[in-house]
């Protein structure tokens, strides 16, 4: 068996820098702990470069000219924390959670996958660093060893089977992370390093310190063998980002969007998995006026900030992060937030990446992520509801149709499907065809006989020429939206000042509203 | 100082390099394809629809400038192509669209109201590329709006769906397209036949169905077709209505009526049942 550590180091500084790309060469300190007394908990090279250590206040820390200071994200942690392990998943089934920043995996097999142990360590390193953190990663038979090393050394180290004590004895005591009181008695002892340790004599150090003497002993001697508590791959992907200031204009928005779909898509890459469906959720800042009204009975309870949810769900998944952010845009262009927004939540419901294959005799289509941005720009200038491909209704009711999202399938699966409305059934027959006037427009009719003889509408009057009907229809009487109406066919000559020719038009008497209309006109 | 030929040539090319590939090379302009109308008789006139070009469909209400872009739908979504229909008045009609064989599911049905997001729309799907067939309808737009359309937009328009497999169809009142346009048809309704030729002969003692809408008949002229070359025309001689530029063509009712039934069942068509009728509709 052969086990991979890998290791973030300074997690909490990381997990900020990954959110805010921004500081990553910038002196940046981490401050922690309760709301008046923040101590330093991580600062960055550049900070420590300054003069910046652990433990300062925040007063203290502040004093330096130029530093930032930033307070420990939990939740970016945990996104960063989960970016971890997708890296891992990515390369092994088996993997670990053994700590918030260390993640040990199986390699047995993988050499056969991805060459050899130093270049699965390189692969690691890089796929962790398009996900935007950096690791140190180890390669050793026992998965304690790979740990230690994995937080001692840059790496990628790999440790050939046998050598493992050669390896960890010029290591510190402190990576093998004793106990307090056992920490102690061996710096009394004079042992500081892993070397020592493993020199000691196990029955006497078992008779001095216990079980954990027993335990580290065995470690720091290349020997810690145990077997791995398997994580469960999770489905769902989650992406976390607070803002110092409100954004309320739509444009730095997306910028944010786009980095929290940057990170996704690559977590999501990494799993071999495409994006089916995002959903975001933005907390509101307060309104002013809101906040500052005493009145308000809100305000004496503990106010609850007002959120905003937008989601996408796509027809085809996809990995393109350019392509999500232009359709979230156009979303949020139709529908924006109504309040500044303070912090962004992003979550994606992965499915399996999409693939086909062209067949050579098959029609052309539109490229479905063409598509689906085409359709989204149409819908914000014309609505949404008013795209898509119709599907008639099984109604006797006029005009009765519904429209449903665009998505041609090819001709295949359409034919795969037992619909009935297939249009192989449906010879082609040259017929004339109807405009219809949406809404109808409302007519005055001439009755002569119980037959319309003339017809105006919108300043045109015409002469029946023809006429047939009434046709007679009626529905949905046992509902509110009840509908009855006589129907006619009528030819029509016009005469005076118009700009319609003769034809034949589609008349109809409500006989609810007791009002002609003129429905539409054969063309 | 005077330039050489060869200066100049790569002067020019390096000044249109990245937007112009080899611009001295003669390009030869080949014939496009062409698709059916679905009508045999326009099939015959034109030679089809040509793909990746602007073809304009014109002429009145009630002309049958819809019964052909019906017919060319029905057939390019039953080939298994993606169409689009952008409607800038809001007139397709589904349900007679499907009984005609349109394939709704290959249809992308825009409904505009206003020709500026039509346009919009129409320019986002041709550069969107894939479809089959793009309709632009602007049937019942007033042509006073539809002739301040730039001539730009048109030519932008031609340029998209240039190099395509995309027919671009224009339905309108008038032409507009001008020389953009490789397809011109100018279509009119020559008369309506219905199963009763005069209406006084129904009087009253026929109701439903006394009189009905049987086909219509209409002609298409070609005004333009860059595939075929129009015939000369004589100053000295009339035009002649039916010169080789021009086509009829029949449209069918969905309510045709046979003569025959009229005939055979004429005892129902009286008065009695015509008032009980609508005394009772139900």
């Amino acid at each position: 068996m052969t086990f991979c550590a890998i290791f973030v180091p300074n997690f909490s500084l990381q997990a900020v820098e990954r959110a805010e790309p921004a500081l990553r060469n910038q002196p940046l300190v981490l401050l922690d702990g309760p709301a008046p007394t923040f101590r330093v908990i991580a600062v960055s090279e550049r900070a420590r470069l300054l003069g910046v250590s652990n433990g300062l206040t925040k007063a203290a820390a502040a004093e330096f000219s130029g530093v930032l200071l930033r307070l420990r994200n939990r939740e970016q942690e945990a996104a960063m924390h989960a970016a971890l392990m997708d890296a891992a998943w990515s390369v092994s089934p088996r993997a670990e959670n053994t700590a918030l920043d260390i993640v040990v995996i199986d390699l047995a097999g993988m050499a056969t996958l991805f060459g050899d142990y130093e270049g699965i360590g390189l692969q690691i390193q890089s796929r962790c660093s398009e996900l935007g953190f950096h690791v140190q990663v180890a390669v050793s038979e026992n998965p304690e060893t790979a740990r230690i090393l994995a937080c001692a050394s840059p790496g990628p180290t790999v440790v050939p089977a046998g050598q493992e004590s050669q390896f960890l004895k010029p290591l510190p005591l402190e990576l093998l992370a004793p106990s307090e009181e056992l920490a102690e008695v061996l710096r009394r002892w004079g042992i500081t390093s892993c070397g020592a340790l493993a020199a000691l004599p196990v029955l006497s150090l078992s008779e001095c310190v216990g079980q954990e003497g027993v335990h580290l002993h065995a470690i720091a001697s290349g020997k810690g063998e145990r077997s791995l508590i398997l994580a469960e791959p999770t489905h769902t992907f989650e992406e976390f980002l607070e803002l110092d200031d409100a954004v309320e204009e739509l444009e730095p928005l997306s910028f944010l969007l786009g980095r929290l779909l940057d990170q996704l898509c690559a977590r999501v890459a990494a799993r071999a998995l495409a994006i089916r469906t995002i959903r975001v959720q933005f907390e509101l800042q307060p309104d002013f006026e809101e906040a500052f009204d005493a009145s308000r009975e809100i305000l004496r309870s503990k106010q609850l900030p007002g959120s905003f949810h937008c989601s996408l769900a796509l027809p085809r998944p996809t990995q393109d992060s350019k392509l999500l952010l232009k359709l979230l845009r156009l979303r949020l262009q139709g529908k924006p937030p109504h309040a500044p927004v303070q912090k962004l939540w992003m979550y994606a419901a992965p499915d399996r990446a999409f693939a086909v294959q062209g067949g050579l005799f098959q029609p052309a289509a539109p490229d479905p992520d063409k598509l689906e941005l085409t359709l989204a720009r149409i819908a914000s200038v014309v609505g949404e509801n008013n795209v898509g491909s119709a599907e008639v209704l099984d109604s006797n009711r006029p005009d009765a149709f519904r429209t449903n999202k665009f998505s041609p399938l090819p001709v295949s699966d359409h034919r795969r499907k037992n619909d009935s409305a297939n249009a192989a059934e449906v010879p082609i027959k040259a017929k004339i065809g109807f405009r219809y006037f949406r809404p109808p427009l409302a007519a005055y009719v001439e009755i002569s006989d119980g037959c319309p003889v003339r017809v105006s509408w919108k300043g045109n009057t015409g002469k029946v020429v023809h006429a047939a009907g009434p046709w007679r229809m009626s529905g949905q009487w046992w509902e509110e939206h009840a509908w009855h109406e006589d129907a006619w066919e009528v030819e029509l000559s016009f005469f005076g000042k118009t700009t319609l020719s003769s034809g034949v038009y589609y008349i109809v008497f409500d006989v609810l509203q007791k009002k002609w209309f003129v429905r539409g006109s054969y063309d | 100082m005077p330039w050489s030929a060869s200066s100049l040539r790569l002067h020019v090319e390096s000044a249109l390099a990245g937007r112009v590939v080899s611009p001295f090379r003669f390009k030869e302009a080949t014939a496009p394809l062409t698709v059916p109308t679905g009508i045999a008789a326009l099939d015959e006139l034109t030679g089809g629809l040509p793909r990746g070009c602007l073809t304009e469909i014109y002429g009145p209400a009630c002309s049958g400038r819809t019964s052909i872009l019906q017919a060319a739908l029905a057939v390019r979504t039953q080939a298994g192509e993606a169409c689009a229909l952008i409607d800038a008045a809001d007139a397709f009609d589904p349900v007679g669209s499907q009984g005609a064989g349109v394939f709704l599911p290959r249809l992308l049905w825009v409904r505009c109201q206003g020709i500026d997001p039509a346009l919009r729309s129409v320019d986002w799907l041709l550069h969107g590329g894939g479809f089959g067939l793009v309709a632009l309808d602007l049937g019942d737009v007033s042509p006073r709006l539809v002739r301040q359309v730039q001539l730009n937009v048109w030519f932008r328009m031609r340029r998209a769906v240039e190099d395509t497999p995309t027919v671009f169809v224009v339905l309108a009142q008038h032409s507009n397209a001008k020389s953009c346009a490789s397809l011109v048809l100018r279509v009119e309704k020559e008369t309506d036949s219905w199963s009763l030729p005069v209406q006084k002969t129904a009087q009253r003692a026929f109701h439903t169905p006394g009189c009905l809408l049987n086909n219509s008949a209409h002609r298409a002229e070609m005004v333009r077709s860059f595939l075929r070359n129009k015939k000369t025309l004589f100053i000295d001689r009339p035009r002649s209505r039916d010169s080789s530029e021009t086509a009829r063509f029949l449209l069918r009712s969905d309510r045709q009526f046979n003569q025959d039934q009229l005939h055979t069942a004429p005892e129902l068509q009286t008065v009695e049942i015509s008032q009980e009728r609508k005394r009772n509709s139900g």
